[in-house]
Protein backbone atom coordinates (compact mmCIF):
# COMPACT_ATOMS: atom_id res chain seq x y z
CA UNK A 1 0.00 0.00 0.00
CA UNK A 2 1.20 4.11 -1.00
CA UNK A 3 2.01 5.64 2.37
CA UNK A 4 -0.55 8.97 2.04
CA UNK A 5 2.53 11.17 2.35
CA UNK A 6 4.13 9.89 -0.64
CA UNK A 7 0.40 10.46 -2.34
CA UNK A 8 0.75 14.03 -0.95
CA UNK A 9 4.19 14.55 -2.42
CA UNK A 10 3.55 13.05 -5.85
CA UNK A 11 0.32 15.50 -6.03
CA UNK A 12 2.56 18.34 -4.94
CA UNK A 13 5.04 17.40 -7.82
CA UNK A 14 2.46 17.37 -10.35
CA UNK A 15 1.53 21.14 -8.93
CA UNK A 16 5.02 22.47 -8.90
CA UNK A 17 5.47 20.23 -12.59
CA UNK A 18 2.29 22.85 -13.52
CA UNK A 19 3.87 26.10 -12.20
CA UNK A 20 6.82 24.89 -14.23
CA UNK A 21 4.69 24.83 -17.09
CA UNK A 22 3.18 28.08 -16.77
CA UNK A 23 6.31 30.39 -15.94
CA UNK A 24 8.39 28.64 -19.14
CA UNK A 25 5.09 29.63 -21.00
CA UNK A 26 5.18 33.34 -20.28
CA UNK A 27 8.55 33.69 -20.77
CA UNK A 28 8.29 32.30 -24.16
CA UNK A 29 5.40 34.54 -24.64
CA UNK A 30 7.72 37.56 -24.42
CA UNK A 31 9.55 36.37 -27.72
CA UNK A 32 6.62 34.83 -29.34
CA UNK A 33 2.82 36.27 -28.18
CA UNK A 34 0.21 33.60 -28.23
CA UNK A 35 -2.38 33.28 -31.11
CA UNK A 36 -5.57 31.86 -29.55
CA UNK A 37 -8.06 30.23 -31.09
CA UNK A 38 -11.79 32.79 -31.88
CA UNK A 39 -14.39 32.13 -29.00
CA UNK A 40 -17.45 34.15 -29.82
CA UNK A 41 -18.56 34.55 -26.29
CA UNK A 42 -15.21 36.78 -25.51
CA UNK A 43 -15.52 38.53 -28.98
CA UNK A 44 -18.98 39.62 -28.30
CA UNK A 45 -17.26 40.63 -24.56
CA UNK A 46 -15.24 43.27 -26.14
CA UNK A 47 -17.92 44.81 -28.43
CA UNK A 48 -20.46 45.25 -25.83
CA UNK A 49 -18.11 46.57 -23.31
CA UNK A 50 -17.51 49.25 -25.85
CA UNK A 51 -21.01 49.76 -26.32
CA UNK A 52 -21.63 50.26 -22.51
CA UNK A 53 -19.01 53.11 -22.56
CA UNK A 54 -20.39 54.54 -25.73
CA UNK A 55 -23.37 54.61 -24.91
CA UNK A 56 -23.34 55.57 -20.81
CA UNK A 57 -25.30 52.45 -20.34
CA UNK A 58 -23.92 49.93 -17.43
CA UNK A 59 -22.02 47.04 -17.16
CA UNK A 60 -23.09 44.33 -14.44
CA UNK A 61 -20.86 41.29 -13.78
CA UNK A 62 -22.30 38.62 -12.13
CA UNK A 63 -19.94 36.45 -9.79
CA UNK A 64 -22.23 33.48 -8.69
CA UNK A 65 -22.39 32.02 -5.35
CA UNK A 66 -18.71 30.24 -4.90
CA UNK A 67 -17.32 30.07 -1.69
CA UNK A 68 -13.83 31.22 -1.44
CA UNK A 69 -12.47 28.57 0.58
CA UNK A 70 -13.86 25.63 -1.48
CA UNK A 71 -12.75 24.40 -5.17
CA UNK A 72 -15.70 26.48 -6.54
CA UNK A 73 -13.70 29.67 -5.51
CA UNK A 74 -11.84 29.28 -8.75
CA UNK A 75 -14.44 29.99 -11.13
CA UNK A 76 -15.36 32.83 -9.07
CA UNK A 77 -11.49 34.05 -9.27
CA UNK A 78 -12.13 33.66 -13.47
CA UNK A 79 -14.82 36.02 -12.29
CA UNK A 80 -13.01 38.10 -10.73
CA UNK A 81 -10.10 38.82 -13.39
CA UNK A 82 -13.29 39.23 -15.59
CA UNK A 83 -14.15 42.21 -13.47
CA UNK A 84 -11.21 44.02 -12.57
CA UNK A 85 -10.19 44.11 -16.53
CA UNK A 86 -13.44 45.09 -17.49
CA UNK A 87 -14.07 47.54 -14.28
CA UNK A 88 -11.46 49.56 -15.60
CA UNK A 89 -12.04 49.80 -19.17
CA UNK A 90 -16.19 50.84 -17.84
CA UNK A 91 -15.49 53.01 -15.54
CA UNK A 92 -14.80 55.76 -17.32
CA UNK A 93 -18.91 55.17 -18.91
CA UNK A 94 -21.28 58.07 -17.24
CA UNK A 95 -22.71 54.59 -14.98
CA UNK A 96 -19.72 52.96 -13.52
CA UNK A 97 -20.07 48.80 -13.01
CA UNK A 98 -22.37 46.95 -10.52
CA UNK A 99 -21.05 43.27 -9.40
CA UNK A 100 -23.57 40.99 -7.99
CA UNK A 101 -22.64 37.93 -5.57
CA UNK A 102 -24.36 35.21 -3.29
CA UNK A 103 -21.36 35.29 -0.77
CA UNK A 104 -20.58 37.26 1.83
CA UNK A 105 -16.63 37.05 0.97
CA UNK A 106 -16.83 37.48 -2.33
CA UNK A 107 -18.64 40.05 -2.21
CA UNK A 108 -15.81 41.76 0.12
CA UNK A 109 -13.59 40.77 -2.87
CA UNK A 110 -15.54 42.07 -5.66
CA UNK A 111 -15.99 45.88 -3.65
CA UNK A 112 -12.50 45.69 -3.51
CA UNK A 113 -11.83 44.48 -7.24
CA UNK A 114 -14.02 47.43 -8.08
CA UNK A 115 -12.41 49.73 -5.97
CA UNK A 116 -8.92 49.22 -7.72
CA UNK A 117 -9.94 49.16 -11.03
CA UNK A 118 -11.97 52.63 -10.13
CA UNK A 119 -8.59 54.36 -9.03
CA UNK A 120 -6.40 52.33 -11.85
CA UNK A 121 -8.16 55.03 -14.56
CA UNK A 122 -8.61 57.50 -11.96
CA UNK A 123 -11.27 58.94 -12.64
CA UNK A 124 -12.52 61.81 -10.55
CA UNK A 125 -16.20 60.53 -9.32
CA UNK A 126 -15.59 58.85 -5.95
CA UNK A 127 -16.08 55.13 -5.74
CA UNK A 128 -19.31 54.46 -4.56
CA UNK A 129 -18.85 50.73 -2.47
CA UNK A 130 -22.38 49.43 -2.87
CA UNK A 131 -21.85 49.02 -6.86
CA UNK A 132 -20.58 45.73 -5.02
CA UNK A 133 -23.73 44.27 -3.95
CA UNK A 134 -24.20 40.82 -2.16
CA UNK A 135 -27.82 40.07 -3.70
CA UNK A 136 -28.63 36.72 -1.62
CA UNK A 137 -27.40 33.69 0.58
CA UNK A 138 -28.98 31.33 -1.20
CA UNK A 139 -29.07 30.52 -5.29
CA UNK A 140 -32.29 31.48 -5.81
CA UNK A 141 -32.60 34.23 -2.88
CA UNK A 142 -29.72 35.58 -5.22
CA UNK A 143 -30.84 35.40 -8.61
CA UNK A 144 -34.01 36.85 -7.12
CA UNK A 145 -31.75 39.90 -6.56
CA UNK A 146 -30.13 39.91 -9.40
CA UNK A 147 -32.95 39.78 -11.87
CA UNK A 148 -34.22 43.64 -10.64
CA UNK A 149 -30.59 44.96 -11.14
CA UNK A 150 -30.84 43.57 -14.57
CA UNK A 151 -34.17 45.03 -15.25
CA UNK A 152 -33.89 48.46 -13.76
CA UNK A 153 -30.24 49.96 -13.65
CA UNK A 154 -29.66 50.79 -17.05
CA UNK A 155 -27.45 47.81 -17.93
CA UNK A 156 -26.71 46.88 -21.24
CA UNK A 157 -24.12 44.19 -21.07
CA UNK A 158 -24.19 41.04 -18.40
CA UNK A 159 -21.20 39.13 -18.32
CA UNK A 160 -21.95 36.32 -15.50
CA UNK A 161 -19.10 34.59 -14.90
CA UNK A 162 -18.53 32.05 -11.74
CA UNK A 163 -20.12 29.05 -9.70
CA UNK A 164 -23.72 29.47 -10.76
CA UNK A 165 -26.15 26.48 -10.69
CA UNK A 166 -29.53 26.35 -12.54
CA UNK A 167 -30.79 29.64 -10.95
CA UNK A 168 -28.63 30.93 -14.07
CA UNK A 169 -31.25 30.18 -16.34
CA UNK A 170 -33.23 33.00 -14.79
CA UNK A 171 -30.58 35.44 -14.83
CA UNK A 172 -29.96 35.38 -18.95
CA UNK A 173 -33.75 34.96 -19.37
CA UNK A 174 -33.89 38.26 -17.38
CA UNK A 175 -30.92 40.15 -19.25
CA UNK A 176 -32.58 38.32 -22.35
CA UNK A 177 -35.93 40.48 -22.01
CA UNK A 178 -34.56 43.82 -21.70
CA UNK A 179 -32.54 42.77 -25.22
CA UNK A 180 -29.07 43.11 -23.03
CA UNK A 181 -26.03 41.09 -23.95
CA UNK A 182 -25.69 38.07 -22.25
CA UNK A 183 -22.27 36.16 -21.49
CA UNK A 184 -22.39 33.58 -19.09
CA UNK A 185 -20.39 30.56 -17.83
CA UNK A 186 -20.28 28.27 -15.00
CA UNK A 187 -18.21 25.65 -13.22
CA UNK A 188 -21.47 23.53 -12.68
CA UNK A 189 -22.53 21.04 -14.90
CA UNK A 190 -26.25 21.34 -14.63
CA UNK A 191 -25.72 25.00 -15.35
CA UNK A 192 -23.77 24.48 -18.74
CA UNK A 193 -26.77 22.40 -19.42
CA UNK A 194 -29.26 25.45 -18.88
CA UNK A 195 -26.75 27.95 -20.35
CA UNK A 196 -26.27 25.97 -23.62
CA UNK A 197 -30.19 26.32 -24.05
CA UNK A 198 -30.87 30.04 -22.53
CA UNK A 199 -27.66 31.98 -23.99
CA UNK A 200 -26.85 33.00 -27.52
CA UNK A 201 -22.67 32.35 -27.32
CA UNK A 202 -22.30 29.44 -24.38
CA UNK A 203 -19.29 28.55 -22.94
CA UNK A 204 -18.66 25.27 -22.12
CA UNK A 205 -16.50 23.55 -19.80
CA UNK A 206 -12.89 24.68 -19.35
CA UNK A 207 -13.41 27.41 -21.20
CA UNK A 208 -14.97 29.96 -18.63
CA UNK A 209 -11.16 29.75 -17.58
CA UNK A 210 -9.89 30.74 -20.70
CA UNK A 211 -11.21 34.89 -20.35
CA UNK A 212 -8.42 36.15 -19.04
CA UNK A 213 -6.26 35.53 -21.61
CA UNK A 214 -9.20 36.61 -24.34
CA UNK A 215 -9.71 40.18 -22.40
CA UNK A 216 -5.91 40.34 -22.10
CA UNK A 217 -5.66 40.27 -18.51
CA UNK A 218 -1.52 39.77 -19.13
CA UNK A 219 0.54 36.39 -20.05
CA UNK A 220 0.06 34.55 -17.17
CA UNK A 221 -3.45 33.97 -18.53
CA UNK A 222 -2.16 33.09 -21.36
CA UNK A 223 0.47 30.87 -20.07
CA UNK A 224 -2.20 28.95 -18.31
CA UNK A 225 -4.05 28.48 -21.20
CA UNK A 226 -1.77 26.67 -22.90
CA UNK A 227 -0.37 24.73 -19.88
CA UNK A 228 -4.16 23.66 -19.59
CA UNK A 229 -4.23 22.13 -23.21
CA UNK A 230 -0.31 20.60 -22.78
CA UNK A 231 -1.53 19.27 -18.84
CA UNK A 232 -4.86 18.00 -20.78
CA UNK A 233 -3.28 16.06 -24.18
CA UNK A 234 -0.87 14.16 -21.03
CA UNK A 235 -3.91 13.21 -19.32
CA UNK A 236 -5.32 11.62 -22.58
CA UNK A 237 -2.31 10.03 -23.34
CA UNK A 238 -1.87 8.38 -19.99
CA UNK A 239 -5.24 7.52 -19.98
CA UNK A 240 -5.08 5.65 -23.49
CA UNK A 241 -2.04 4.29 -22.21
CA UNK A 242 -3.30 3.03 -19.43
CA UNK A 243 -6.79 1.12 -21.51
CA UNK A 244 -4.03 -0.26 -23.96
CA UNK A 245 -2.07 -1.44 -21.19
CA UNK A 246 -5.24 -3.37 -19.74
CA UNK A 247 -6.62 -4.91 -22.64
CA UNK A 248 -2.87 -6.18 -23.20
CA UNK A 249 -2.50 -7.13 -19.70
CA UNK A 250 -5.69 -8.88 -20.28
CA UNK A 251 -5.14 -10.64 -23.69
CA UNK A 252 -1.49 -11.95 -21.59
CA UNK A 253 -3.37 -13.51 -18.96
CA UNK B 1 2.16 54.03 1.75
CA UNK B 2 -0.27 53.46 -1.26
CA UNK B 3 2.80 51.30 -2.91
CA UNK B 4 3.42 49.58 0.04
CA UNK B 5 0.61 48.03 0.97
CA UNK B 6 -0.27 46.04 -2.04
CA UNK B 7 3.07 44.47 -1.61
CA UNK B 8 2.62 43.58 2.32
CA UNK B 9 -0.77 42.24 0.99
CA UNK B 10 0.66 40.52 -2.29
CA UNK B 11 3.41 38.58 0.46
CA UNK B 12 1.63 37.99 3.25
CA UNK B 13 -1.48 36.28 0.86
CA UNK B 14 1.61 34.39 -1.31
CA UNK B 15 3.25 33.00 1.76
CA UNK B 16 0.13 32.12 3.61
CA UNK B 17 -1.16 30.10 0.42
CA UNK B 18 1.99 28.44 0.03
CA UNK B 19 1.88 27.45 3.97
CA UNK B 20 -1.72 26.06 3.19
CA UNK B 21 -0.51 24.21 -0.08
CA UNK B 22 1.67 22.65 1.53
CA UNK B 23 0.38 21.58 4.48
CA UNK B 24 -2.51 20.14 2.91
CA UNK B 25 0.36 17.65 0.33
CA UNK B 26 2.75 17.03 3.66
CA UNK B 27 1.02 16.11 6.68
CA UNK B 28 4.02 13.96 7.99
CA UNK B 29 5.09 17.88 9.35
CA UNK B 30 2.64 18.81 12.56
CA UNK B 31 4.16 22.05 12.56
CA UNK B 32 3.02 22.50 9.13
CA UNK B 33 -0.63 20.85 9.24
CA UNK B 34 -1.15 22.52 12.64
CA UNK B 35 -0.51 26.04 11.60
CA UNK B 36 -2.46 25.29 8.28
CA UNK B 37 -5.19 24.37 10.43
CA UNK B 38 -4.84 27.44 12.31
CA UNK B 39 -4.94 29.55 9.16
CA UNK B 40 -8.34 28.11 7.85
CA UNK B 41 -9.83 28.06 11.34
CA UNK B 42 -9.07 32.06 10.66
CA UNK B 43 -10.27 32.04 8.03
CA UNK B 44 -13.67 30.09 8.76
CA UNK B 45 -13.96 33.11 11.42
CA UNK B 46 -13.36 35.80 9.37
CA UNK B 47 -16.11 34.45 6.73
CA UNK B 48 -18.17 34.56 9.07
CA UNK B 49 -17.69 38.16 10.06
CA UNK B 50 -18.12 38.68 6.42
CA UNK B 51 -21.66 37.33 6.39
CA UNK B 52 -22.26 40.25 8.81
CA UNK B 53 -20.72 42.88 6.87
CA UNK B 54 -22.52 41.61 3.81
CA UNK B 55 -25.94 41.88 5.31
CA UNK B 56 -24.90 44.90 6.11
CA UNK B 57 -23.93 45.62 2.56
CA UNK B 58 -27.72 44.19 1.74
CA UNK B 59 -29.37 46.45 3.97
CA UNK B 60 -27.30 49.05 2.74
CA UNK B 61 -28.58 49.30 -1.13
CA UNK B 62 -31.82 48.82 -0.01
CA UNK B 63 -31.94 51.58 2.40
CA UNK B 64 -30.45 53.81 -0.80
CA UNK B 65 -32.95 52.72 -3.19
CA UNK B 66 -35.69 53.70 -0.38
CA UNK B 67 -34.38 56.87 -0.09
CA UNK B 68 -33.25 57.82 -3.61
CA UNK B 69 -36.62 56.77 -4.74
CA UNK B 70 -35.52 54.47 -7.30
CA UNK B 71 -37.40 51.47 -9.29
CA UNK B 72 -38.64 49.03 -6.95
CA UNK B 73 -38.10 50.92 -4.23
CA UNK B 74 -41.81 49.68 -2.47
CA UNK B 75 -39.97 46.20 -2.83
CA UNK B 76 -36.99 47.20 -1.03
CA UNK B 77 -39.03 48.79 2.06
CA UNK B 78 -40.76 45.52 1.74
CA UNK B 79 -37.40 43.80 2.16
CA UNK B 80 -36.04 45.83 4.99
CA UNK B 81 -39.49 45.00 7.25
CA UNK B 82 -39.40 41.77 6.64
CA UNK B 83 -35.09 41.34 7.25
CA UNK B 84 -35.58 43.51 10.71
CA UNK B 85 -38.39 41.31 11.81
CA UNK B 86 -36.79 38.08 11.16
CA UNK B 87 -33.51 39.38 12.60
CA UNK B 88 -34.81 40.07 15.40
CA UNK B 89 -37.66 37.22 16.26
CA UNK B 90 -34.38 34.63 15.44
CA UNK B 91 -32.30 36.71 17.94
CA UNK B 92 -34.61 36.59 20.52
CA UNK B 93 -35.65 32.86 19.87
CA UNK B 94 -31.94 31.32 20.35
CA UNK B 95 -30.41 34.00 22.46
CA UNK B 96 -32.90 35.15 24.74
CA UNK B 97 -34.93 32.35 26.58
CA UNK B 98 -37.01 34.30 28.91
CA UNK B 99 -38.83 36.11 26.08
CA UNK B 100 -38.25 32.92 23.78
CA UNK B 101 -40.87 30.83 25.68
CA UNK B 102 -43.46 34.15 24.71
CA UNK B 103 -46.71 31.74 23.09
CA UNK B 104 -46.44 32.03 18.86
CA UNK B 105 -42.69 33.16 18.97
CA UNK B 106 -41.13 29.97 17.53
CA UNK B 107 -44.31 28.89 15.04
CA UNK B 108 -43.79 32.46 13.71
CA UNK B 109 -39.94 32.09 13.40
CA UNK B 110 -40.79 28.60 11.32
CA UNK B 111 -43.21 30.07 9.33
CA UNK B 112 -40.70 32.89 8.07
CA UNK B 113 -38.62 30.17 7.12
CA UNK B 114 -40.65 27.19 6.15
CA UNK B 115 -44.09 29.16 5.17
CA UNK B 116 -42.31 32.16 3.33
CA UNK B 117 -38.68 31.59 2.13
CA UNK B 118 -38.94 27.96 0.71
CA UNK B 119 -42.41 28.07 -0.90
CA UNK B 120 -40.88 31.20 -2.69
CA UNK B 121 -37.81 29.71 -3.72
CA UNK B 122 -39.66 26.12 -4.67
CA UNK B 123 -41.87 28.64 -7.24
CA UNK B 124 -38.76 30.08 -8.36
CA UNK B 125 -37.50 26.64 -9.08
CA UNK B 126 -40.89 25.93 -11.03
CA UNK B 127 -40.94 29.61 -12.50
CA UNK B 128 -36.72 27.91 -14.21
CA UNK B 129 -38.51 25.11 -15.52
CA UNK B 130 -41.11 27.51 -17.72
CA UNK B 131 -38.23 29.58 -18.56
CA UNK B 132 -35.97 26.45 -20.24
CA UNK B 133 -38.88 25.15 -21.90
CA UNK B 134 -39.12 28.60 -23.60
CA UNK B 135 -35.48 29.09 -23.96
CA UNK B 136 -35.64 25.46 -25.39
CA UNK B 137 -37.61 26.86 -28.27
CA UNK B 138 -35.87 30.09 -28.47
CA UNK B 139 -32.33 27.87 -29.22
CA UNK B 140 -34.15 26.84 -32.43
CA UNK B 141 -34.13 30.48 -33.58
CA UNK B 142 -30.74 31.57 -32.75
CA UNK B 143 -28.81 28.88 -33.96
CA UNK B 144 -30.00 25.31 -36.01
CA UNK B 145 -26.75 23.06 -36.29
CA UNK B 146 -25.85 19.86 -35.49
CA UNK B 147 -24.90 20.40 -32.05
CA UNK B 148 -28.50 21.46 -31.73
CA UNK B 149 -30.61 19.48 -32.75
CA UNK B 150 -28.21 16.74 -31.13
CA UNK B 151 -28.72 18.48 -28.09
CA UNK B 152 -32.28 19.14 -28.35
CA UNK B 153 -32.91 15.55 -29.59
CA UNK B 154 -30.84 13.92 -26.54
CA UNK B 155 -32.86 15.93 -24.06
CA UNK B 156 -35.91 14.73 -25.27
CA UNK B 157 -34.77 11.01 -25.35
CA UNK B 158 -34.00 11.64 -21.78
CA UNK B 159 -37.01 12.76 -20.69
CA UNK B 160 -38.98 9.89 -22.52
CA UNK B 161 -36.53 7.16 -21.18
CA UNK B 162 -36.94 8.31 -17.81
CA UNK B 163 -40.67 8.68 -17.76
CA UNK B 164 -43.64 6.76 -16.82
CA UNK B 165 -43.81 5.22 -20.60
CA UNK B 166 -40.09 3.69 -19.47
CA UNK B 167 -42.35 -0.12 -18.61
CA UNK B 168 -43.98 0.12 -22.27
CA UNK B 169 -41.35 1.11 -24.23
CA UNK B 170 -37.86 -1.15 -23.06
CA UNK B 171 -35.89 0.01 -26.56
CA UNK B 172 -36.34 4.10 -25.16
CA UNK B 173 -35.05 2.27 -21.96
CA UNK B 174 -32.24 0.73 -23.08
CA UNK B 175 -31.55 4.30 -25.13
CA UNK B 176 -31.78 6.60 -22.06
CA UNK B 177 -29.23 3.88 -20.64
CA UNK B 178 -27.01 4.48 -23.39
CA UNK B 179 -26.88 8.00 -23.66
CA UNK B 180 -26.10 8.16 -19.55
CA UNK B 181 -22.84 6.24 -20.80
CA UNK B 182 -22.23 9.00 -23.37
CA UNK B 183 -22.92 11.89 -20.67
CA UNK B 184 -20.99 10.53 -18.15
CA UNK B 185 -17.98 10.30 -20.00
CA UNK B 186 -18.41 13.46 -21.41
CA UNK B 187 -19.24 14.98 -17.88
CA UNK B 188 -16.12 13.70 -16.43
CA UNK B 189 -13.75 15.05 -19.83
CA UNK B 190 -15.59 18.52 -18.98
CA UNK B 191 -15.09 18.12 -14.95
CA UNK B 192 -10.97 17.63 -16.01
CA UNK B 193 -10.92 20.29 -17.77
CA UNK B 194 -12.41 22.62 -15.17
CA UNK B 195 -9.99 21.03 -12.33
CA UNK B 196 -7.17 21.91 -14.53
CA UNK B 197 -8.54 25.41 -15.14
CA UNK B 198 -9.04 25.30 -10.85
CA UNK B 199 -5.20 24.30 -10.70
CA UNK B 200 -3.90 27.03 -12.51
CA UNK B 201 -6.44 29.96 -11.38
CA UNK B 202 -4.85 28.92 -8.24
CA UNK B 203 -1.42 29.23 -8.94
CA UNK B 204 -1.50 32.46 -10.88
CA UNK B 205 -2.93 33.76 -7.09
CA UNK B 206 -0.07 31.82 -5.92
CA UNK B 207 2.36 33.69 -8.50
CA UNK B 208 0.62 37.21 -7.75
CA UNK B 209 -0.47 37.14 -10.94
CA UNK B 210 -4.12 37.77 -10.45
CA UNK B 211 -4.59 39.94 -6.99
CA UNK B 212 -8.09 39.51 -6.19
CA UNK B 213 -7.10 41.12 -2.69
CA UNK B 214 -5.77 44.76 -4.36
CA UNK B 215 -2.78 45.87 -5.92
CA UNK B 216 -1.96 45.95 -9.60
Amino acid sequence: MIPPDMIGIVSLGMVVFTAILMVIFALIQRRFPLSIRSIPAFNRIRRAVSLVVEDGTRLHVSLGHGNLQTQFGAAAFAGLSMLRRLGEITSLSDRPPIATSGNSVLNMVAQDTLRTAHEAVAVEQSFDVNNGRLTGLTPFSYAAGVMPIIRDESISTNVLIGNFGIEVGLLAEAAERQNAVVIAASDNLPAQAVLYAASPDPIIGEELFAAGAYVQAGRMHSASLLTQDVLRWLIIIAMLGGAILKVVGDLLK
Amino acid sequence: MKRIFPVINAVIAISFGLIVLLGYFITSVPALTGFRALLLQWSVLLAGMAVLVGVGNLFSVHMQKITQKKPGALYSMVLLVFFLITFVIVLVVNYAPAVAGFPGLIDFQNILLNGIMVPVEVSLMALLTVTLLYSTVRLLRWRIDLKTILFLATALLVLISTGPLTAQLPLMSNLGGFIQILSTGGARGILIGVALGTLTTGLRILFGADRPYGGK
